[in-house]
C-alpha cells in the first residue's frame, strides 16, 4: 500500500484498503476558517440541534484568516460568529482576530502550532488543506456539509484514491524553488491531471527541501485536481514536528512494491524557472519565453508563497535596490511577520530590506490571493497585470476579472519587481 | 431526486472554477438568512468572463441584473467543472439561483462531493463534449433515472453516465439523511 492508503486504512480500523472503495474514517483534526466556518456551524446546528456539542473540542481548530483586515461588515460579522461559537463550546484551539493568539493563514498556522503530525488524518474547509500532507499525513479539503458532519460525529466518508508518484532527483540549482517544480508538474499533467488521486512526492531532491518548501509542493496538489499531496516523513519532518508539539505520531511509508497509478521522474538540475500564464495554473511557460512581459504589480504572499523562506529568497534579490512597480509583501502568519523583523540579511532586517526597496507591507492573512472584499490589501481592481507567488490565476481570482495573473517563484517575482517586466532570476543571481 | 427535469440550458466552457461560479468577494453573505442567501442567486456564475457567459454567443448573464433567480435550469459545462476552492457556496449559489442540474464532461473532486453531500444540483457526467453542441437557451429534458438527456430544441439525445454510488446520497437528500438511514448518525 502507499502512504495514503495506509493512513486511510488505520483511520477506518482496517488492515488494508484498496483504491476505489469508499470508507468511513475517523478524523484527527478538523480545521475551518472565517469564510466556511459560519455556514458549517449553521449546518451543524440544523442537523444536530442548537445545543449540540462538538464531537471533540480538542480536535477542532478554528483559524480566521481570509477576510480579516477589511471594513466589510458581513466579513467582520463572520469573525464574531466564530468567536461566539468558540466561547459557547469552550474551544481550546480558536485563534481570535485582534488577540495575541491571532495567527493568519490556516495552512501555515496548522504547521506552526503542531497540528500537522505524521500518520494523522486532517480535514479542512479549504481546498489548500492538502498542504499538510508535507508532513506524511492525509489531508484534504471539503465543503461545509462534510465539515458539519465531522463536527457532530468525527467521521467522514472517503473514496480511497489511487496514488501518482512524482520523483525528483538531482541538486536543485539556486535559481529554482519548489514553486518551479510544482508548476512544472501541473504544466505536465494539467489542472485535472490528478483528479481523485493522491500525489506522492519522492526522491532525493524532495528530502533535501525544508518543510516550508515541501509545503509549497503539497499545497498546489489541488491545482492539478489532486485529492491530497503527500511526502513521506524523514528527520527534517520529525525535527520540525518535535519542536512544535509533544503529541504522539507515527511515521508511515509506502511499501516496497506499492502500486502506483503512474510515475513521473524529474532531474531538477535540468529544470528552468517557470511561470503559469493567465488564466490557468497549468498554462506553463519558461520564464525565458515570457521575459519582457510588462507588469503593473508584484505580489509575495499566501499559503504557498508567503512563508519565511519565500521572503528570504525575495529579499536576496531585492536587497539594496528599488522596486519599480507596486510590490506587495504579505506574510502568511504573525510568526512569519515577526520573523521578518528579526531575521537579517547583511545586517538589515528583511522587513527593512523590503521597506527600503519601496515595497508595501501587509498584515498576516490571505489578503489578495483570493480577491476578497474591495478594500482588501493588494486586491486587483482593474486590468492590472500581476506576477504573484500565490497558487491560482483563474479569471477574477485576485479580485478583478480584467486582471491577468502570472504565477511564479518568489525569486522570479522579486526579479520582475525590480525591472517591471517578467525577469529571469538568473539575470540577478550571479 | 426528481425523476423528470425540464428547463433551459446555460452553456459554459472548460475548467469553470469556483471563483467564476461565485466570486470570493460575495462569500461574506449568510447562507441561512433569506435576505442574504438570495445574493448567491444574484451573483451565481457572475465570475465567468462576459464573452464566455452563455455560449456560443456569450454576453448572456446567468441571472439577469437585479434579479435573484435564473431562468436556466441546466448548467452545461466541459471538463473539470468546479475546479479551484472548496467553497460549498458554489453549488449552493447554483441551487439558490434555481438551477437543478449540472451536466459536464468531468468535475473537480471537491465541487462534485459538495453537490452530492449537500444535496444541491445533481451532477451528471456526459460522454461527449455536449457543451459544444447544446446552445444557451435550448429546451432540455432529463430523465434522471436512466440519465437520458434530450435537447427538445434540436431533437438530439444523449445518454449520460450513471450516477453510481452517489445516487444513494442524492436519493436520500443529502449526506446527513443518508447517514441516518444507514445508522451512521443516531441523533435526531
Amino acid at each position: 500500500m502507499t502512504i495514503t492508503e495506509k493512513v486511510i486504512a488505520r483511520h477506518c480500523g482496517r488492515q488494508r484498503v484498496s483504491p476505489g472503495e469508499s470508507v468511513w474514517v475517523d478524523v484527527d483534526i478538523l480545521m475551518t476558517h472565517d469564510v466556511c466556518g459560519p455556514p458549517t456551524i449553521d449546518i451543524f446546528k440544523r442537523e444536530f440541534g442548537e445545543d449540540a456539542k462538538v464531537w471533540d473540542p480538542e480536535k477542532l481548530v478554528i483559524l480566521p484568516d481570509h477576510y480579516i483586515f477589511t471594513q466589510n461588515h458581513h466579513a467582520n460579522r463572520n469573525v464574531r460568529l466564530l468567536r461566539a461559537f468558540a466561547e459557547e463550546h469552550n474551544l481550546p484551539h480558536y485563534y481570535d482576530v485582534g488577540s495575541p493568539r491571532y495567527k493568519g493563514v490556516c495552512h501555515m498556522a496548522l504547521a506552526e502550532e503542531g497540528f500537522n503530525r505524521p500518520g494523522s488524518l486532517l480535514i479542512g474547509t479549504d481546498s489548500h488543506t492538502c498542504t499538510s500532507g508535507a508532513f506524511g499525513m492525509f489531508s484534504t479539503g471539503v465543503g461545509n456539509t462534510d465539515a458539519a458532519l465531522i463536527m457532530g460525529t468525527g467521521k467522514i466518508w472517503l473514496r480511497v484514491p489511487e496514488t501518482m508518484r512524482f520523483v525528483f532527483e538531482g541538486t536543485l540549482p539556486p535559481y529554482l524553488m519548489a514553486k518551479d517544480l510544482i508548476l512544472a508538474v501541473i504544466g505536465d499533467i494539467g489542472c485535472d491531471g490528478a483528479t481523485y488521486r493522491a500525489m506522492e512526492f519522492d526522491g532525493e531532491s524532495v528530502y533535501a527541501l525544508s518543510m516550508q518548501e515541501r509545503m509549497t509542493l503539497t499545497n498546489m496538489a489541488i491545482e492539478a485536481g489532486g485529492k491530497n499531496g503527500i511526502i513521506a516523513p524523514d528527520e527534517t519532518t520529525i525535527e520540525y514536528v518535535r519542536a512544535r508539539t509533544d503529541h504522539e505520531f507515527e511515521c508511515i511509508y509506502s511499501d516496497e512494491g506499492a502500486h502506483f497509478h503512474s510515475e513521473y521522474r524529474y532531474d531538477v538540475s535540468t529544470l528552468e524557472p517557470v511561470v503559469a500564464k493567465p488564466h490557468r495554473p497549468d498554462n506553463r511557460a519558461s520564464v525565458i519565453e515570457v521575459a519582457g512581459t510588462r507588469l503593473d504589480r508584484a505580489y509575495v504572499g499566501s499559503c504557498t508563497g508567503g512563508k519565511l523562506e519565500d521572503f528570504q529568497a525575495a529579499a536576496e534579490i531585492i536587497q539594496g535596490q528599488e522596486v519599480v512597480i507596486d510590490t506587495y509583501i504579505v506574510p502568511a502568519t504573525t510568526e512569519i511577520s515577526e520573523s521578518l523583523q528579526t531575521e537579517t540579511l547583511d545586517g538589515r532586517t528583511l522587513w527593512d530590506v523590503f521597506v527600503n526597496a519601496g515595497c508595501k507591507m501587509g498584515q498576516a492573512s490571505c489578503a489578495a490571493c483570493l480577491g476578497g472584499p474591495p478594500d482588501t490589501f493588494g486586491r486587483m481592481q482593474g486590468d492590472e497585470v500581476v506576477i504573484s507567488t500565490t497558487n491560482r490565476n483563474f479569471p477574477g481570482r485576485m479580485g478583478s476579472k480584467q486582471a491577468s495573473v502570472y504565477l511564479a517563484s518568489p525569486l522570479t517575482v522579486a526579479a520582475s519587481a525590480l525591472s517591471g517586466v517578467i525577469t529571469d532570476p538568473r539575470e540577478i543571481l550571479v | 431526486m426528481e425523476s423528470m427535469i425540464r428547463g433551459l440550458a446555460y452553456v459554459v466552457g472548460d475548467a469553470i472554477d469556483t471563483d467564476q461560479i461565485i466570486p470570493a468577494e460575495h462569500l461574506v453573505y449568510s447562507l441561512k438568512k433569506p435576505d442574504e442567501r438570495r445574493m448567491y442567486g444574484r451573483y451565481a456564475m457572475s465570475g465567468v468572463p462576459v464573452e464566455e457567459q452563455g455560449l456560443p454567443q456569450g454576453h448572456v448573464p446567468f441571472t439577469d441584473p437585479d434579479k435573484y433567480l435564473s431562468k436556466f435550469t441546466f448548467v452545461i459545462g466541459g471538463v473539470n467543472f468546479g475546479c479551484g476552492s472548496s467553497r460549498e457556496h458554489a453549488p449552493f449559489a447554483l441551487t439558490e439561483a434555481g438551477a437543478k442540474v449540472v451536466v459536464a464532461q468531468s468535475y473537480a473532486r471537491i465541487f462534485y462531493r459538495n453537490t452530492v453531500d449537500g444535496g444541491f444540483v445533481i451532477p451528471f457526467e456526459s460522454n461527449e463534449k455536449i457543451n459544444h453542441e447544446i446552445r444557451t437557451g435550448d429546451q432540455l429534458e432529463l430523465d434522471t433515472g436512466i440519465g437520458q438527456l434530450t435537447n427538445q430544441t434540436t431533437g438530439q439525445e444523449y445518454l449520460l453516465k450513471p450516477l453510481g454510488d452517489v445516487a444513494d446520497i442524492l436519493n436520500a437528500g443529502n449526506v446527513f439523511e443518508y447517514a441516518r438511514k444507514n445508522g451512521l448518525i443516531t441523533t435526531v
